[in-house]
């Protein structure tokens, strides 16, 4: 039995909005909601009035065309965008029903229950173990007994630890780009977060290795709440279960990923995902 | 426009040029490796005593260093040439060099029972043993009973010399060190009957340095009691005392094994002994020992120094244009004179922080100095503001090269500012931070100018580490190789004497700044296997 049922969006409406509800699916309990998010990078306006609701333990997939702004609002979730100068974000976004710009809340904390993996796989120059250990190191568990089984688990997780189990200690630079996708997967996971954020996970990645990287999340969906964006849509229809078709930073279509696909409510969403344009 | 393939022959031309640049480069370091390695290397072997038969009958005993050609001479014939001997004895003629012209030489031979006796003064004496004498008695007469009775007899005076070197070191300096801390302890006490009882342990402490004297100077009398009685080439003798004479040798009847033998023993003298002669002869271990000393203080100051500063320049600083400025400045303060430096840490660490710090930890010893004075410590501060800009560009450079996903990935991990930089971030920029360190450790191996005016000296009575407590004295003066090329080249009495030193100090300069070096260039590549493989 799911835990969360995404009711499927009523007939498309006539008038094409962002944040439509007519295209927005009725989440109940989300994990994350989003509400009326916009930001500015300097004075471009990268994501428009963008409200959706994320469902918990499901694979919800961020498409659309590069610059659309869906890994901006990927980063708006564990707020790595705070890094960059020159940002303004307005709206609300709540993690387990708490706002994620509120003063009181302590970003490391927030980072660390929001795992996030990057397009371009980013494993430390450390060996393999201390990858997968940084995270529980950084929370204050230091001793070997403890962070053992953390790494095995993590490892196993990410169904990596039968090819690496005999070079823990060796660095983890001298992985395969896909092994080295899958460590920073066991590395977000080690530290037991409800959301991992994948931005692009599988662009550097040959096909055997995306195959590997996906079956993994469908596998982690059991445990974690996956966002992940690709401009890849046969990832997002392969993996996700929901789909949400971002275009010059406004959500077009949110909606279930085979209601998406096959019937797609707008006309912006079929010209993208027939390729007509992106 | 039949031009042909006009790039792919500028293209080869330019890595004939480049290929052709880099030869001319290694030739000429290769050059200078060699030059410094025949000459230096030379001064430890041991040449074949000749004597030489002028016209005027005079004869002359000595090494050959070198044949030329007379100056303004018609070259190619005998008279053009001369021949420089090393004739010793400067204690009988005045000089140890001379020349003698090719044409006025009538015979040469190398006579088996000539002798060289290395003194700790007056350098070499070249001549031909007469007689031993034990307090104006003969012991031994001619060649066969010299030679039988010399070695052990030089054995045993080198035990004394060993023994008066720990009586004067280690027994009267002990004493001498209580005696100045009571003089020291007097000079604040006011009560009169610490004063008497402070008083009544100098007194005992006088005493204990009276015996001690006493015991040093009949062990010195001892040591000179023996004679070896010497006749030079020319007729004239001498009385040689047997307890100054560091090895006595007859070259000629040596074989080659013997020869290296002597070679390693006079490089072993080189490396581990104190120079004599006021520098010109004996070893430099002091020199060597403050080098490597002071690198490796400076070493100590310069890395948290410069790592810090570039962590903020390049992590925590907001990039604008003072940054841009502040970059700029670190960078051309790599281009100011040392010797401006030097003049800063004269009056900056020596005067100011020195003297203050006397004035308030050491103010007993006033008016003598303590920190207020050149010092090891004040040298090595010095230097470090001195190669401090190098060490900040290199860690830069090494911050800048590790990838923002890297960071990107230990922030969205839950990580702080902080934990990125120390934890991750640091570590991947550590071979980075070698290079800065290899590079600041060989400026500063080779530097002299600022050394001159902060601490460095000709002589230094101690080395700044011993068993005294507190074992390492900062504020002493110590020995520097670079200086010392300097002073037994350009300041020496004798320069001839001292040339090949020049070459043999400068090599052996290189020699440590190799090794440090290859330390830390061994540390590095660890550091990369270990953080960096060839995946990235």
């Amino acid at each position: 039995m799911e835990a969360v049922q995404p009711v499927s969006a009523p007939p498309p409406a006539r008038v094409e909005g962002p944040g439509d509800a007519a295209t927005t699916p009725q989440v109940e309990r989300p994990i994350l909601s989003v509400e009326d998010l916009s930001l500015w990078y300097g004075k471009s306006r990268a994501l428009k009035s963008i409200s959706m609701r994320i469902p918990e333990k499901k694979i919800t997939a961020f498409i659309g065309p590069s610059g659309c702004g869906k890994s901006t609002l990927l980063r708006c979730f564990n707020r790595m965008n705070d890094l960059v100068d020159d940002v303004r974000i307005e709206g609300t976004i709540r993690f387990d029903g708490e706002s994620i710009h509120d003063p009181k809340q302590d970003v490391n904390a927030l980072r660390s229950g929001i795992g996030m993996v990057f397009q371009k796989s980013n494993p430390f120059p450390k060996s393999i173990y201390d990858n997968v250990a940084f995270g529980c190191r950084i929370l204050g568990t230091t001793r070997k007994r403890d962070l053992d089984p953390v790494v095995e688990t993590s490892l196993r997780r990410a169904a990596l630890w039968d090819e690496v189990k005999d070079r823990l200690h060796e660095s983890a630079l001298g992985l395969s780009g896909g092994q080295q996708q899958r460590l920073c997967i066991a590395r977000a996971i080690a530290v037991e977060p409800e959301v991992v954020l994948l931005d692009e996970p599988c662009s550097a990645l040959d096909p055997i290795a995306t195959a590997k990287v996906e079956e993994l999340m469908l596998e982690l969906t059991d445990l974690y709440t996956l966002v992940v964006v690709t401009h890849n849509m046969q990832q997002a229809s392969r993996v996700s279960d929901l789909t949400a078709f971002l275009y010059l930073g406004e959500l077009v279509e949110y909606g279930e990923t085979q209601k998406l696909f096959l019937n797609p409510a707008k006309k912006q969403t079929e010209d993208y995902i027939t390729g007509r344009f992106g | 426009m039949n031009r042909g393939r006009p790039s792919d022959l500028a293209g080869r031309v330019l890595t004939w040029l480049c290929g052709g640049t880099l030869a001319l480069n290694l030739l000429l370091i290769l050059g200078l490796l060699a030059l410094l390695a025949a000459n230096g290397g030379s001064y430890f072997w041991q040449k074949p005593l000749t004597l030489l038969t002028l016209r005027d009958g005079s004869k002359v005993l000595g090494e050959v260093q070198r044949t030329e050609d007379i100056p303004g001479s018609k070259p190619g014939t005998v008279a053009a040439r001369r021949v420089q001997l090393k004739v010793g004895n400067r204690d009988l003629t005045g000089a140890d060099f001379l020349w003698e012209d090719a044409a006025s030489i009538t015979a040469r031979e190398i006579p088996p029972a000539a002798m060289l006796l290395e003194r700790l003064e007056w350098g070499n004496f070249y001549g031909f043993p007469v007689e031993l004498r034990k307090g104006g008695a003969i012991v031994a007469a001619g060649d066969a009973a010299i030679a039988a009775a010399l070695p052990d007899m030089l054995a045993e005076k080198h035990r004394e010399t060993a023994e008066i070197r720990h009586l004067e070191k280690d027994q009267i300096g002990e004493v001498n060190r209580r005696l100045e801390a009571l003089r020291l302890a007097r000079r604040g006490e006011t009560g009169a009957g610490r004063i008497a009882a402070i008083d009544r342990e100098a007194a005992s402490w006088q005493g204990r340095y009276d015996a001690l004297a006493a015991d040093l100077d009949s062990r010195r009398k001892t040591l000179l009691a023996e004679t070896l009685v010497m006749r030079s080439a020319s007729g004239q003798t001498k009385e040689v005392a047997v307890g100054a004479i560091v090895r006595a040798l007859r070259p000629n009847t040596l074989g080659g094994l013997d020869k290296v033998g002597l070679y390693g023993s006079r490089l072993a003298e080189f490396l581990w002994d104190d120079p004599r002669e006021s520098n010109t002869e004996g070893g430099i271990f002091p020199a060597i020992f403050g080098t490597v000393m002071m690198v490796f203080l400076m070493s100590i100051v310069v890395m948290p120094l410069g790592v810090l500063a570039a962590l903020y320049l390049r992590e925590y600083a907001r990039q604008g244009p003072l940054v841009r400025a502040v970059r700029i400045a670190v960078n051309n303060l790599a281009g100011v004179p040392s010797i401006v430096f030097g003049i800063f840490g004269l009056g900056f660490f020596v005067y100011l922080v020195g003297g203050t710090i006397d004035r308030l930890f050491f103010a007993d010893a006033l008016p003598t100095p303590t920190f207020g004075t050149g010092g090891i410590l004040w040298a090595s501060l010095t230097l470090a503001l001195l190669t401090v800009p190098v060490v900040i560009v290199a860690t830069e450079e090494g911050l800048a090269a590790v990838p923002r996903g890297v960071r990107e990935g230990s922030l969205a991990l839950g990580a702080t500012k902080l934990e990125t930089t120390w934890k991750v971030v640091l570590p991947a920029a550590a071979p980075g931070i070698l290079t800065g360190m290899i590079l600041a450790m060989a400026r500063a191996a080779g530097e002299v100018a600022p050394l001159m005016i902060v601490g460095m000296v000709k002589l230094a009575p101690a080395l700044p580490v011993d068993g005294v407590p507190p074992f390492i004295h900062v504020e002493r003066k110590f020995m520097h190789l670079g200086f010392h090329i300097y002073d037994v080249g350009f300041q020496s009495p004798n320069v001839e004497a001292t040339k090949p030193l020049v070459f043999a100090t400068a090599l052996l300069l290189i020699v440590v700044v190799t090794v440090v070096n290859l330390a830390a260039i061994t540390l590095r590549n660890h550091l990369r296997r270990k953080y960096v493989s060839s995946a990235m």
